[in-house]
C-alpha cells in the first residue's frame, strides 16, 4: 500500500467517506430509503442526498480556497452543518 | 395471496466483479491522485505533508483560470453549433428511402476515425501553404494562418470538433425522431400543424430524451479534450488553445509537478463529475416527467 503514498488525513478521510456509505447499507436493509421532495428541487433519496452533501462541501472548500487562505476549519464546519440539513431535510 | 416475489439480496453479489473492476481502474487510482494532492513528492521517498497548499496554488494560478475559462468556451460553442446542426441534420435524413443506410455509414465514418489521426487530418487541411481548406480560404483574399493567429486556431478547432462530432447528435436524434410513431404526424396534420409547429409540439418532446444524454457526452467529451488540439496546433499560438488537459499533462508529465497536479486533477474531476451530476438528474427528471 506504501505506492499509493498515504497520509494520516487524507487515510482518515476516506475511511470516513467508507465508514458512511456502510453505516448507509445497513441503513437501508433496516429501513429502505424512498424518494422523497425537500427543499431541493428534485426528488431524492438518501443515497442521492449524501452525494450531493460531499460534493456541494468539496465545492465549499475549493470555494474558500480559491479566494481566502485562512479560516479551513470554519469552513469545513459550515460544510458539516450544511450536510446535515440536507440528509434531514433536502 | 400477494403476486410479488420477496426480494432476492443475493442477487447484488452479482454486482461484485464490477464493484472489484471499478475499485482498481478507479476508485484506488483516485484516492492515491488525493494523497498525492496533499503533499510535494521531491521523490518516492521524500515526501512531505503540505496540506491544500497546491489547491490554493492551482485555484489562484491564472494559467489555470485562463484554461478553464477556454475549456468552458469551447465547450459551450461547440455543444452551440453541434446540437442544432445534428438536429437540423437529421431531420433531413428521409427515414424510409433506400438510401438511408448508406447516408447514415457515411454520417458514422467521421466517428470511426482516431483522434489523433483526426488532429493530423485538420493539420494538413488546414495548413495556408499546402492544405485545401487553408488554401483555398487563402486564395479567396482572406489572409487566414491557424499557426499564427489566435482566433484563426480556434476557428479551425471549432471547425474540427463540429465535423468530427456533429454526426453522434445527428445520429441520436436521427434514432429519436424515428421512434415516433405515425399517427402522431397524422394527428398533426389533421390539426393542420406548420412544420415548425410539428417541430416544436411533436418532434421536440420526443426528442428530449435522446438530446439530453448527447449534450452530456459531448459536454464531457469535450471539457477533456486533449489529442485533437495537441496534434492541431500544440496549445498554441502562445496559450490560445491550451485546455485543461494539455496544461495538466504539462505539469504532470513535461515537468513532474506531481502534487499540483495531482490537486489540479482533483479540481477538474469534480468539475466534470458536478456536470454528469447535473445531467444525470436531468435525464432523471425528464424520465419522472
Amino acid at each position: 500500500m506504501s505506492w499509493m503514498a498515504w497520509t494520516l488525513p487524507t487515510a482518515i478521510f476516506f475511511t470516513a467517506i467508507g465508514l458512511a456509505l456502510v453505516g448507509l447499507t445497513v441503513l437501508e436493509v433496516y429501513r429502505p430509503t424512498e424518494r422523497v421532495r425537500g427543499f431541493l428541487p428534485m426528488a431524492t433519496t438518501r443515497g442521492d442526498r449524501f452525494f450531493i452533501s460531499l460534493l456541494s462541501a468539496a465545492f465549499i472548500h475549493l470555494l474558500w480556497l480559491g479566494l481566502m487562505d485562512k479560516g479551513l476549519l470554519v469552513v469545513s464546519g459550515v460544510s458539516a452543518v450544511w450536510a446535515a440539513l440536507l440528509m434531514r431535510w433536502g | 395471496m400477494s403476486s410479488f416475489k420477496p426480494k432476492n439480496n443475493r442477487a447484488w453479489l452479482g454486482v461484485l466483479p464490477v464493484l472489484l473492476i471499478v475499485a482498481f481502474s478507479a476508485v484506488i487510482p483516485l484516492m492515491t491522485v488525493v494523497n498525492y494532492s496533499v503533499q510535494d513528492i521531491l521523490d518516492f521517498n521524500s515526501r512531505f505533508f503540505v496540506g491544500f497548499e497546491w489547491y490554493q496554488q492551482t485555484l489562484k494560478d491564472p494559467r489555470f483560470v485562463d484554461a478553464f475559462l477556454r475549456q468552458v468556451v469551447f465547450s459551450l460553442t461547440i455543444l452551440a453549433i453541434e446540437v442544432p446542426l445534428g438536429v437540423a441534420v437529421a431531420k433531413g435524413i428521409p427515414k424510409d428511402s433506400r438510401f438511408t443506410s448508406l447516408i447514415l455509414i457515411l454520417l458514422a465514418l467521421p466517428l470511426l476515425i482516431p483522434w489523433n489521426v483526426v488532429g493530423t487530418i485538420w493539420q494538413v487541411f488546414a495548413r495556408p501553404d499546402i492544405g485545401l481548406l487553408g488554401w483555398t480560404v487563402n486564395a479567396l483574399g482572406i489572409p487566414y494562418n491557424y499557426t499564427a493567429e489566435p482566433l484563426h486556431a480556434w476557428l479551425t478547432l471549432v471547425a474540427m470538433d463540429v465535423w468530427h462530432w456533429t454526426s453522434l447528435i445527428a445520429l441520436l436524434a436521427f434514432a429519436g425522431l424515428t421512434s415516433i410513431p405515425t399517427p402522431f404526424y397524422q394527428a398533426a396534420e389533421l390539426d393542420g400543424a406548420s412544420r415548425w409547429q410539428v417541430f416544436r409540439y411533436v418532434e421536440m418532446p420526443r426528442l428530449q430524451g435522446v438530446l439530453i444524454i448527447g449534450v452530456l457526452l459531448r459536454l464531457m467529451d469535450s471539457f477533456m479534450i486533449y489529442t485533437e488540439p495537441f496534434v492541431l496546433t500544440g496549445g498554441g499560438p502562445g496559450n490560445a488553445t491550451t485546455m485543461l488537459s494539455q496544461h495538466l499533462a504539462t505539469m504532470a508529465v513535461g515537468q513532474f509537478d506531481l502534487g499540483p497536479a495531482a490537486a489540479f486533477s482533483v479540481i477538474y474531476f469534480l468539475f466534470i463529475l458536478l456536470f454528469c451530476w447535473i445531467f444525470y438528474t436531468s435525464v432523471v427528471r425528464s424520465d419522472d416527467e
